[in-house]
């Protein structure tokens, strides 16, 4: 069907121009089969060279000590899932991964709703000082991070948030969510205004209004921006790493296992099992959720 | 009856004073707040208390504060690892962003082709390294890039193409080289996903029309896509380029910095000031210092930020006309 569709829209010019250029066409696609070809073997080996990488330490974290640098085989003579136990208790991979899963998921909640209601209201409200703050956030957008984590670090400190996962989670859920309101903002703007004024006229209240009709409309952008804060706040490294310096019961994943390397490390195989627990969730999730991620951060460009 | 509510509310609103206005749009600063505390607080407070740190003598959390002015900048100014420092960001911002940002250009055209079977199955190929946690990403790759036995040393003199492995990360000549290439590995996906959006915006009858007239792929390339890019390539360079300049988790993860301080770029330069002591490094921590550091360093982002929008501005007044303009 989709074949077909194609198919036709792409002999419609050759039908309806002189034969001279229908004769074009044809030696285009003839080369074009041989090029498509190339394209595709050459794609194929560049792609396998590019997730190389992910499939050796994936294989690395079940072979011996002794056979993962022997060669350059994926294949693992037995799989030694003793390597994942000793990650997970003996390197304490599994308190760091309960941490970031604590982190990461209250950072989505709490940024899904704060971009959320801005958002709503920065795309479908007039009000005194709108201009104020969209020039404060468009100021942010481009803010280096490296010279805000002092402050950050102090603040933090400062308010005794220093001593539980409460702070990497404020921490990160206030660094840059301005590209999310902006989503939120831009889906917002584009609903129909007779779907809100109805139900104002009914009576319904603001806070109803969003609730009820604004929000559930916007599902797209809300798994954007899941999908988005959740990557980011896995993956975050500075905020964790910073925040736990004095604290390792806290650690995320990301600082887990680079401390893991720095302190003791003993053996590569563990290293890599603590890598492959570590990647696993957020590449499962990227599989899964990836039109959503992708769209989101196309939208960065688009703006 | 919309259009009439439309045309009466602005109407309204001009009659009545502004607490009567504040009052009636109460909701809406009310679901502003948890927003704008959090961005006050994590985004815009730390900006401004960095320019003030940047002007204390202070040695951490708890630790006594001095008001010295401006010394901390003359002592950067004199400060070698300081310049070096700055110099290897830039270093790795040119080593990088011209593969990530032209290559992926490639990469997007050719999986742009809607006759192109698997193009989504490829787009994930590439895409995955990004969305991979850079720290462990990064220690993954310093044992790919290996000194003994490592696949790339074992690949290299598998194919004849190398004697002896090389010391890729051991090495300060080779070190933020190596690390530049596992940089563009890792971000190659993003700004090519960039470039993805960018070309949808390009209608397909164009590429139909140009081809039937015998125009071939190159030169379509050329007439076609590339004038209608240039406003997006300024902005995918920005994003890009600003991104490898404040790198830190992919260098700090693998090298610490090393060897010899040989891949120490700008961001791990003010985290060791800042932060060294805690971490076993024999610097004493000096936030003062790191955020005087961190002031400069940010404010040549933003030169370099403001130069690109400038340019964009201008090839877009070039290139569209006002009308353009005004709907973008």
């Amino acid at each position: 069907m989709t074949d077909l569709v194609r198919g036709s829209s792409r002999d419609y010019p050759a039908q309806t121009r002189e034969g001279e250029q229908r004769s074009s066409v044809a030696r285009w696609r003839r080369s074009g089969q041989v090029r498509r070809l190339v394209t595709y073997v050459v794609l194929t080996v560049v792609c396998l060279i590019w997730i190389y990488p992910l499939l050796w330490m994936i294989s690395a974290s079940f072979k011996t000590e002794a056979e993962i640098f022997s060669g350059l085989s994926l294949i693992p003579q037995s799989l030694q899932w003793e390597n994942f136990r000793r990650a997970w208790v003996d390197a304490n991979i599994g308190d760091y991964f309960i941490n970031t899963v604590i982190v990461t998921i209250s950072s989505v909640l709490i940024v899904v709703f704060t971009t959320a209601t801005m958002g709503y209201v920065l795309g479908r409200h007039d009000f005194i000082g709108k201009r104020l703050i969209i020039g404060l956030l468009g100021a942010l957008v481009f803010l280096p991070q490296g010279y805000t984590i002092i402050p950050v670090f102090d603040l933090i400190t400062a308010l005794r948030l220093d001593g539980s996962l409460f702070g990497i989670i404020l921490a990160q859920s206030g660094s840059a969510p301005i590209i999310m309101i902006l989503l939120f903002a831009g889906y917002f703007r584009g609903i129909p205004r007779e779907l809100e004024e109805s139900a104002v006229l009914d009576g319904a209240s603001f806070p109803r209004v969003f609730f009820q009709i604004m929000l559930p409309l916007s599902k797209p952008v809300i798994a954007t921006t899941i999908i988005l804060q959740f990557i980011a706040s896995w993956n975050d490294f500075l905020v964790p790493l910073v925040l736990t310096l004095s604290r390792p019961e806290l650690r995320t994943l990301a600082v887990g296992v680079y401390s893991f390397q720095g302190e003791n490390f003993t053996s590569w195989t563990d290293m890599a099992a603590a890598s492959t627990i570590s990647l696993a969730p957020v590449i499962i999730v990227f599989l899964f959720l990836q039109r959503y991620f992708i769209e989101g951060m196309a939208g960065a460009v688009k703006q | 009856m919309a259009s009439v509510e439309l045309v009466r509310m602005p109407a309204r609103r001009r009659q009545t004073s502004i607490p009567k206005r504040l009052w009636a749009d109460r909701w809406c600063y009310i679901f502003m707040l948890p927003a704008l505390v959090l961005i006050v607080m994590f985004s815009f407070y730390p900006i401004v208390a960095s320019w003030f740190y940047s002007l204390l003598d202070w040695s951490g959390i708890g630790g006594d504060r001095t008001f010295i002015g401006l010394d901390n900048y003359r002592e950067i100014v004199g400060d070698p690892f300081f310049w070096d420092a700055f110099r290897r960001s830039f270093y790795f911002m040119f080593a990088t962003v011209p593969f990530e940002v032209g290559f992926s250009l490639i990469v997007a055209v050719i999986l742009n082709d809607r006759a192109l079977r698997f193009g989504a199955v490829f787009r994930t190929f590439f895409f995955i390294p990004v969305v991979t946690t850079t720290a462990i990403m990064s220690i993954v790759m310093s044992f790919v890039f290996g000194a003994f036995n490592g696949p790339v040393n074992g690949a290299l003199i598998g194919l004849n193409i190398l004697d002896t492995p090389i010391d890729w990360l051991g090495d300060p000549d080779t070190a933020l080289w190596t690390m530049a290439l596992i940089g563009i590995w890792k971000w190659f996906g993003q700004p090519m996903i960039y470039w993805l959006a960018a070309l949808q915006t390009i209608p397909q009858d164009l590429y139909e029309a140009a081809r039937v007239d015998g125009a071939g792929s190159v030169h379509i390339f050329r007439t076609i896509t590339i004038p209608l890019l240039i406003p997006f390539a300024i902005i995918i360079v920005l994003i890009i380029a600003v991104g490898n300049l404040s790198v830190f988790a992919l260098i700090q993860a693998a090298t610490n910095g090393g060897p010899f301080f040989a891949t120490e770029t700008m961001e791990l330069y003010i985290y060791r000031n800042a932060f060294g002591a805690n971490t076993g490094s024999f610097t004493d921590p000096r936030l003062g210092y790191a955020s005087a550091a961190g002031i400069i360093f940010g404010v040549c982002i933003m030169v370099i930020t403001a130069l690109l929008i400038l340019a964009r501005y201008y090839s877009r007044r070039r290139d569209f006309g006002r009308d353009r303009k005004a709907i973008l």
